[in-house]
């Protein structure tokens, strides 16, 4: 019999703007992205490895932490992630983690994570869909020191401290197994990630950081001043925490845009327009003559 | 001689044969190792890949560093990431450049990291350039032009790290050209004597289970995509009877993969295959950005959409305005009665 143990979990979630959905007022003229004409949304695979976390904790037994980094408006993903049954959320802000490339931003969440205290899995999304860089999860592993299992489709099984996963490749499957605490990128089609239950979102409703109190005593002024709100919240655990750099106890030139290698020189809008088009109608005659002009072009043999 | 001026190059290998993407690196790499007056360099890891490192060499590497251990047989992140992290951390080269496959975003990340160097991931191009700092006011000459598309495809900026070393980038697949083997070329083979601790082994392979991709959307002279404006499984079937008479291969628009319509192999764009066929047919594709920058390459480009604003219809060379589930049997018909 091996003994009963629970594990602690961390997963990293990111509010991005919906780049998949993008319309016509989006991009301005000069090429620059208005970004108050996208809605914010929960990164996708960011679900799905908060839905794995879910799963390990119902199978296995444990916490789950979620943690974003971001502005103070990114606690809308924290509300979200309780709604789907996260036990723990954190805030991490600061004008001084701005502008952070990977390398920037995986410190910030490297330091946040050891904060926690003692981890056994930190789970990441693959990617997020506005950078699409898949770098993050790999940069945090590698400073936290410990494996990563990128493209985790599932976890096979946990048994003390030892797991096995499987790993999906667009052309195969690998399963590995692997000494906690490790971090884990999760694909998308890993699991289908819960829906928000109807009961934590009464429960949770009210979950909000300090820096949202001003706007929520204006919705509900029968709370008469932060403090009292503050109370109200922290005696029902709904006060969600907000880290800075000063609590992270970072080294500041590894933050935000100091820390940052990578600078952005341009930005091109893309432009993709040909010179020479032809209208073909879509007639018997009209198509069969385009066939006729594409073999004498030799485009068709 | 190795100097702080070199090109590297990660040579990704499996099962006996070098991915395409190193090889189409080298050919770049060469390219920019030309404009900088310096030499590329392979780094070979892997066990029993010793003559894996001429073809390195006639691909375009001036020096391969062969790193041949029992524990770098098949590929896994923290040995390899040990090997590329400490020769990048003793030689600090001046770019380091790796495919962006599944391998190398896994690889690259974590190299950057331990290194800590700026990375750029999933680059269409590279071009050597000088770069004049907002922050500080220094022009910095000669430094890596790193173009990617970002924002889901719909900007192209261009990165650079002016301070770190190496210049690190991953780079897409396919967009990129390979150079012919030249047998006659010549180089130097550094052998690399790796040293592995107990927690670069910490993670064990089980298995592993990989399929042969049985589309080659890459190397098709004809591809003939179809989008969510199909509809139908039925009507997909129409893409694949065209493609098969015009010897070309299936391609598809994310939607149609999102759709079930077909499998993943088959998306062309942004998170699919970049292809430049000598044709392109888009049958019900409204052509998106991310699908656009995947294929506007292409010699020529027929687009079929029923709503004459589609954005395919900006990069088309013929425009057929009207619905696929027609337009395509007409095609097949004359495309038969020609080879009658």
């Amino acid at each position: 019999m091996t003994s009963a143990r629970t594990y602690n979990m961390v997963v990293l979630v990111k509010q991005v703007p919906d780049t998949h959905n993008i319309t016509g007022d989006v991009m301005k003229e000069d090429g620059t992205v208005n970004r108050s004409a996208l809605p914010a949304i929960f990164n996708p695979e960011d679900l799905n490895a908060l839905e794995m976390a879910l799963q390990v904790r119902e199978q296995y037994g444990g916490q789950v932490t979620v943690m974003t980094m971001g502005p103070p408006s990114a606690a809308e993903v924290l509300r979200e992630a309780l709604y789907r049954g996260a036990d723990k959320v954190l805030l991490l802000t600061d004008r001084r983690f701005a502008g952070a490339d990977t390398l920037a931003t995986s410190y910030t969440l490297k330091c946040a994570v050891e904060k926690l205290g003692k981890f056994d899995l930190v789970f990441c999304g693959r990617q997020a869909i506005d950078g699409d860089t898949a770098q993050v999860g790999p940069q945090i592993a590698e400073k936290l020191g410990i494996p990563q299992i990128t493209y985790a489709e599932s976890v096979v099984s946990l048994e003390g401290d030892e797991m096995v996963a499987q790993r999906a490749f667009p052309l195969g499957r690998e399963w590995v197994k692997c000494k906690l605490p490790c971090l884990l990128t999760v694909v998308a089609s890993a699991n289908r990630p819960r829906p928000p239950s109807a009961r934590k979102q009464i429960e949770c409703k009210l979950a909000a950081t300090p820096l949202e109190y001003r706007a929520l005593l204006t919705k509900w002024p029968e709370f008469e001043s932060e403090e009292k709100l503050d109370a109200f919240l922290a005696e029902r655990k709904l006060k969600i925490p907000v880290w800075t750099a000063d609590d992270l106890g970072a080294d500041l030139d590894r933050l935000g845009l100091a820390g940052s290698p990578t600078q952005v020189y341009k930005v091109n809008f893309v432009v993709l327009e040909t010179t020479e088009s032809k209208q073909i109608p879509a007639n018997p005659e009209g198509i069969a003559a385009l066939i006729q002009e594409l073999v004498k072009e030799y485009v068709v043999g | 001689m190795a100097n702080d001026r070199d090109v590297w190059v990660f040579i990704e290998q499996g099962e006996g044969r070098i991915a395409d993407a190193s090889l189409e690196l080298l050919a770049k790499g060469q390219e920019l190792a030309q404009k900088l007056d310096s030499q590329v360099c392979g780094l070979l890891c892997g066990y029993q890949v010793k003559e894996m490192a001429d073809q390195v060499i006639h691909h375009g590497a001036d020096r391969v560093l062969l790193a041949d251990h029992p524990e770098l047989e098949l590929y896994r992140t923290l040995p390899y990431a040990r090997v590329a992290s400490d020769l990048a951390r003793e030689r600090r080269p001046c770019i380091f450049l790796l495919g962006a496959t599944p391998i190398g975003r896994d690889l690259a990340p974590r190299v950057a990291s331990a290194i800590r160097c700026g990375l750029t991931a999933d680059c269409t191009d590279l071009q050597i350039g000088d770069y004049e700092s907002k922050k500080d006011k220094q022009v910095y000459p000669n430094l890596l032009y790193q173009i990617r598309p970002a924002f889901g495809g719909n900007i192209i900026a261009t990165i650079v790290n002016p301070h770190t070393r190496p210049q690190m980038a991953t780079v897409r697949e396919g967009v990129m050209r390979r150079a012919e083997p030249d047998t006659a070329r010549k180089g130097v083979i550094e052998k690399i004597e790796p040293h592995f601790d107990e927690r670069d082994l910490a993670l064990q392979v089980l298995s592993r289970e990989t399929r042969e991709s049985t589309v080659n959307l890459k190397g098709a002279p004809v591809v003939v995509a179809g989008g969510a404006g199909l509809g139908s499984q039925e009507n997909f079937e129409l893409v694949r009877e065209l493609a098969h008479i015009l010897g070309g291969e299936v391609g598809a628009s994310r939607a149609a993969v999102d759709a079930g319509l077909v499998s993943r192999e088959h998306q062309v764009g942004q998170t699919g295959v970049t292809v430049r066929p000598r044709l392109y047919i888009a049958a019900g594709i409204s052509g998106a950005v991310q699908h656009r920058a995947g294929m506007s390459e292409s010699s020529k480009i027929i687009a079929i959409n029923t709503d004459p604003n589609a954005p395919i219809f900006q990069i088309a060379h013929y425009k057929i305005v009207g619905d696929v589930d027609k337009v395509l049997p007409m095609m097949i018909k004359a495309l038969r009665e020609k080879t009658k």
